[in-house]
């Protein structure tokens, strides 16, 4: 089980969460301009990297807000989480529930 | 019923060659998949200058770390048509391959729990008549006839109200189903090789030409990938993007027990599936984590809800243990329906986005796939679930019969 940590509610275990997927992804700034393939793009294809994952989650169970992690999918390491309202943080050294 | 010996263990079933410097078609990943693409291309096709790149062992991911379950009752006309062209291959394929891999058809109950459930049940019961799927929806106590073993009490906290019930449904003996395959497409030529990882594709403009490999540059007229969870990995090697998202998929086993379980029971509403594997374990499925992964191990937290939900609706299981757990890497697209067909690159083809389903499709997975590799066109099968409908809009939404929560 994940070890995240909310950042309004500190460290808490992965049941009270839940996924919401690939962080950062902007909705469109022209929507009107977007053809077919734009739209799928936008709506269905996000990321699957093996490695580092800026993904969203939500403390259902606590405070109800939706933040940002980021995550190794190989080690399922957590190794940062922030505000939406943050940018995504460089990792200066790998490790750490920060 | 009767435990049943297995087939005696193997001794070598195929060759282990050096990889030569190009085949008329190479395909990435030796698992069913890969393996029923080899077999069908040589034999419905004729093309056996094939090689089948496989990066760990032959049928050692997602063929090995499955729950074994076949069946066809999918909802929706494509998905029915492409299942229960599988299904009516495996019966056939222990004799065509000369092999008892053990497909018993034990039969399926989807177990209804909910006035929703039956509503969607029974209406799944029709949609499968429709498409000469066999079907019944069973009211409780029919149930209880077909798995003693079920609590169909009304007292329960989620009363089994019904289920739908496919005869022909059951399960194989997974391991050894890769073998089979895996020894025919050998006598016929195919050359199977493992430790050879891809890791780049040779390109002439928006053609692949061939991959790089970790065992050196083999050179392919035609390019297939069978690579299950790690396909969006080797897409984007390739230059182009797919919508599918790799999750953890975990089971479990029990310790060996008498044969006590005589079919399959999923239920959706509680989440686990159960069947009794030939040599005695309880084998035991849920939904995939939610988040990605590529760690092939899942939370705890899931195990725990399905092994509460296996002992309300199994009371005799109360005192089974777990002897171990595992998890294997499923790729999900958005719609729950697998992607077989052309990609962006030409010659290059690809079959993937089975997510939780992918073992019951095994023979018409490599059916198809081989039929668009060997002609550069969909089969009429496969055509329904090609990468476009993501743009078309002509979406196959599965997420209810794939019976496992995405």
């Amino acid at each position: 089980m994940l070890l995240i940590t909310c950042p309004w509610c500190g460290p808490r275990d992965e049941a009270e969460y839940h996924y919401g997927g690939q962080a950062h992804v902007p909705y469109p700034e022209r929507p009107a301009d977007l053809d077919d393939e734009q739209w799928a793009a936008y709506v269905f294809y996000r990321d699957n990297p093996k490695g580092p994952f800026a993904e969203r989650w939500t403390h259902s169970t606590g405070c109800r807000r939706w933040f940002n992690v980021l995550r190794d999918t190989v080690s399922y390491e957590v190794l940062a989480s922030y505000r939406l309202d943050a940018p995504r943080p460089e990792l200066p050294q790998a490790g750490g529930n920060r | 019923m009767t435990a049943q010996p297995l087939p005696e263990h193997p001794d070598f079933l195929w060759r282990n060659p050096e990889p030569r410097s190009s085949y008329d078609v190479v395909i990435v990943g030796a698992g069913g998949h890969g393996l029923a693409t080899a077999y069908y291309l040589a034999r419905n096709h004729g093309i056996t200058n094939i090689a089948v790149l496989e990066k760990g062992w032959l049928a050692g991911g997602n063929m090995a770390r499955n729950t074994t379950i076949i069946r066809s009752n999918y909802l929706w006309d494509e998905s029915a048509a492409i299942y229960e062209h599988a299904l009516k291959l495996w019966e056939g394929l222990p004799a065509e391959l000369d092999y008892d891999f053990l497909f018993s058809q034990r039969g399926v109950l989807n177990l209804a729990h909910t006035l929703q459930d039956v509503r969607e049940g029974v209406r799944r019961v029709g949609a499968n008549r429709l498409n000469g799927v066999d079907a019944q929806w069973l009211a409780p106590d029919e149930v209880a006839e077909v798995c003693p073993i079920l609590n169909v009490s009304p007292r329960t906290r989620y009363p089994v109200l019904g289920a739908t019930f496919q005869p022909r449904a059951g399960i194989a003996k997974h391991d050894h189903v890769a073998w089979a395959l895996a020894r025919r497409a050998d006598a016929m030529g195919v050359d199977l090789i493992q430790g050879c990882e891809v890791t780049g594709f040779l390109k002439d403009g928006d053609r692949v030409v061939g991959v790089e490999t970790s065992r050196g540059r083999i050179r392919a007229g035609r390019v297939g990938l069978a690579a299950a969870g790690h396909s969006s990995v080797l897409a984007e090697l390739a230059g182009f993007r797919l919508p599918v998202q790799s999750h953890p998929l975990q089971a479990l086993v029990s310790e060996l027990h008498e044969p006590v379980h005589p079919t399959v029971v999923m239920s959706n509403h509680v989440h686990v599936y159960v069947s009794q594997a030939h040599k005695g374990e309880l084998v035991l499925g849920a939904g995939v984590d939610s988040y990605n992964g590529y760690g092939q191990r899942g939370s705890f937290h899931v195990i725990e809800q399905q092994m509460a939900a296996a002992v309300e609706l199994f009371p005799v299981f109360a005192r089974a243990h777990v002897l171990r757990t595992w998890g294997g890497i499923v790729d999900v697209t958005p719609d729950a329906s697998p992607i077989v067909g052309t990609s962006p690159v030409e010659n290059l083809y690809v079959n993937c986005g089975w997510g939780t389903g992918g073992f019951k499709a095994t023979p018409a997975a490599g059916w198809t796939f081989a039929h668009t590799i060997a002609t550069g066109e969909p089969h009429p099968l496969n055509a329904p679930f090609a990468l476009e409908r993501f743009a078309t809009g002509a979406l196959i939404d599965e997420h209810g019969a794939a019976a496992v929560a995405h």
